[in-house]
């Protein structure tokens, strides 16, 4: 047996790539929504920026040229400049890489926390489950920028803190997804299986629900990026995200508001940054649904 | 006559589930043994307390609404029903391994068959490494009659049809040679060919490994295929026991005879099948004589008031059932004479 096996891997290994998986069925699936592939596109391209930009984009984000206010978009500064005589592309470039990142992590942070509460509530079940869904209730009890603007106001205005109460309001969603999903697949027959042959709970919550209930979450998760940049925006708008100079896409679009009549380009471009990353992470999450979720199937 | 030892003993168990409609006594007293490398089935309707027989043996009976109020189970003379959670998960698997209905949905759909067999090993065999592992489940794989085993490692279940995936699921429940093997309902999701596979996998499994069966099934076919022993069940309760040739030559218990007659049988024509009328009782609705009087043709007053115990009948056959009831027939023979 032994020395066969070099030779058995070889064959397999070859055999893996035609093997469809689950997720490669997936893939397969998104591959076929046009629409979704322009949506992945969009956030490449935004993804791009937000790594590579800022290096290309290298004169200065907050060099003031007060000769230049407020010029409209010419060879020189080709999306305008601002109040500040700020070269307005370069920092939307530099935006881009704030609000994606606002945008991953905040969600990251609400599907780990959603995840863990959602899987206990949900495999546990009884008290544990009565607990955590009553207050996941009581926080969707409450408009969600509200609970945001306050989470804020209590930590004190910072990106970092915008990034944090974002994460906050969107657990109760996450949680309740999750909890559903462990609710129906706890009563599948390989989790049965799984107890059979002598499985400890917590190999069976996490190696097979955990993953098993992850479809969704995915889904969801790409739909919450653009909640979340969109909420970042929002409260950087109102002043509780990003500081001053910080070129975070609502802050430049609160800072121009004064000039909406005699310079438009100043909103009107990071405005479009904004809901051009939206569209893109929406049309590709609708793309993962139609992938990922076997209702939406045929 | 038999001497092998039995492994697994049931004695007097009782499972209830609270629901919010009552109390219903899924498993109401039952009593029975399982011999070493023996192929025991358990027959009965849907709802007469099969499975939930088989669930209480592996200490998996869903909880709640479900509960073992009473009771003995003895594997190899220590009672299951004292461990630990720990000690449990211990023995499933290693001592008692359970093999599901529906193959389909048995396999974690996200993981290849090969992961899912390696894991299933190491949970046990916690030393060895994966390498080994890998080994073992490839045996296995061959073991169970399945083609190109290293291959299907790298395999999805959804990529394998049904008999495939329950020689997998076999494959999966013989791992660690268990002592006993609940199967059930093991064939009744497959077509009729690849369920004579499979019975005669597992009877040659049986002898091979020498592993026990317990088969419980709903189908009477299978039983006369594969099994040395019957016990039927009816509404929560063993209401006949014998050996396999006794039970189709000799059944004693009205619905027995019912069951045996409602099979198509291929010698004869018929116009019509036999079928018995009504359906079974919820368990816990009869609360005073026979379950089966309101079904029996042959039921009588004695049958409506009191409900009857298993009287052994012969050797290794029992039946609850008035009729068999020798002295209670003396009884009132002599009643009658006297009046």
């Amino acid at each position: 047996m032994s020395e066969l096996s070099p030779k058995v891997d070889g064959i397999v290994e070859a055999e893996v790539d035609r093997s469809a998986g689950p997720w490669r069925e997936a893939w397969k699936g998104f591959r076929k929504s046009k629409v979704a592939v322009v949506g992945m596109v969009i956030v490449f391209f935004f993804i791009v920026v937000a790594l590579v930009g800022p290096f290309i984009a290298k004169e200065g984000i907050n060099e003031q040229f007060m000769a230049d206010r407020l010029l409209p978009p010419s060879s020189e500064y080709w999306l305008g400049t601002d109040d500040f005589g700020r070269d307005i592309l370069s920092r939307i470039i530099h935006g881009a890489r704030i609000s994606l990142w606002v945008g991953f992590f905040s969600v990251i942070g609400s599907v780990v926390v959603g995840s863990v509460l959602g899987i206990i509530a949900g495999y546990y079940g009884r008290w544990v489950d009565t607990i955590i869904s009553r207050i996941f209730d009581i926080m969707l009890a409450f408009p969600s920028i509200l609970l945001a603007i306050a989470i804020v106001s209590v930590l004190g205005p910072s990106l970092r803190n915008a990034l944090i109460a974002i994460a906050i309001i969107n657990v109760p969603n996450f949680g309740r997804l999750i909890r559903s999903k462990v609710l129906s697949i706890k009563e599948d027959e390989y989790i049965t299986a799984a107890k059979g042959v002598g499985m400890k709970d917590a190999r069976i919550l996490f190696s097979h629900i955990l993953p098993n209930s992850m479809a969704p979450v995915i889904v969801q998760g790409t739909l919450a990026i653009a909640t979340a940049i969109l909420e970042a925006a929002a409260l950087g708008f109102l002043g509780l995200g990003a500081a001053a100079p910080e070129p975070e896409w609502g802050k430049i679009l609160a800072d121009s508001k004064n000039y909406l009549q005699s310079a438009p380009w100043t909103m009107i471009f990071p405005g479009l940054a904004i809901m051009l990353t939206v569209l893109g992470f929406n049309l590709m999450g609708d793309g993962l649904r139609d992938a990922m979720d076997p209702r939406m199937k045929n | 006559m038999d001497n092998r030892q039995s492994v697994l003993q049931v004695k007097n168990l009782q499972t209830t589930f609270f629901t919010d409609s009552g109390e219903i006594p899924a498993v109401d007293h039952i009593d029975f043994h399982l011999k070493a490398g023996e192929v025991l089935g358990i027959v009965g309707e849907s709802g007469c307390g099969k499975s939930v027989t088989s669930l209480s043996i592996m200490g998996l009976v869903p909880s709640p609404p479900g509960k073992i109020v009473g009771g003995e189970i003895l594997f190899k003379d220590r009672d299951l029903l004292k461990m630990s959670e720990a000690q449990m998960r211990h023995v499933r698997g290693n001592d008692i391994a359970m093999i599901f209905q529906e193959p389909m949905t048995s396999l974690n759909p996200l993981f290849t068959i090969g992961n899912q067999l390696i894991e299933a090993v190491l949970i046990h065999e916690k030393k060895w490494s994966k390498k080994q592992a890998r080994e073992k489940a490839i045996e296995m794989l061959k073991l169970v009659g399945l083609p190109r085993a290293s291959d299907l490692m790298k395999d999805y279940p959804h990529q394998l049809s049904g008999g495939m995936r329950q020689r997998v699921m076999i494959a999966m429940a013989l791992v660690c040679d268990p002592t006993v093997l609940i199967a059930d309902e093991p064939t009744t999701a497959l077509d009729v060919t690849i369920q004579a596979q499979i019975l005669k996998l597992m009877k040659e499994l049986n002898t091979r490994l020498n592993t026990a069966v317990l088969l419980i099934t709903h189908d009477l076919g299978v039983v006369a295929e594969t099994c040395e022993r019957v016990i039927v069940m009816y509404s929560g309760q063993i209401i006949e026991e014998a050996p396999v040739k006794t039970i189709f030559e000799n059944p004693e218990h009205p619905y027995t005879k019912g069951l045996i007659q409602s099979v198509p049988d291929i010698r004869y024509k018929k116009d019509r099948l036999y079928s018995i009328a009504g359906n079974v009782p919820r368990p816990g609705t009869i609360e005073r004589g026979c379950r089966f009087a309101a079904r029996c043709e042959f039921a009588f007053e004695r049958c409506l008031q009191e409900n009857p115990e298993l009287y052994e009948t012969s050797t290794a056959h029992q039946t609850r059932c008035f009729l068999y009831d020798k002295k209670g027939a003396e009884a009132l023979d002599k009643a009658l004479i006297e009046s």
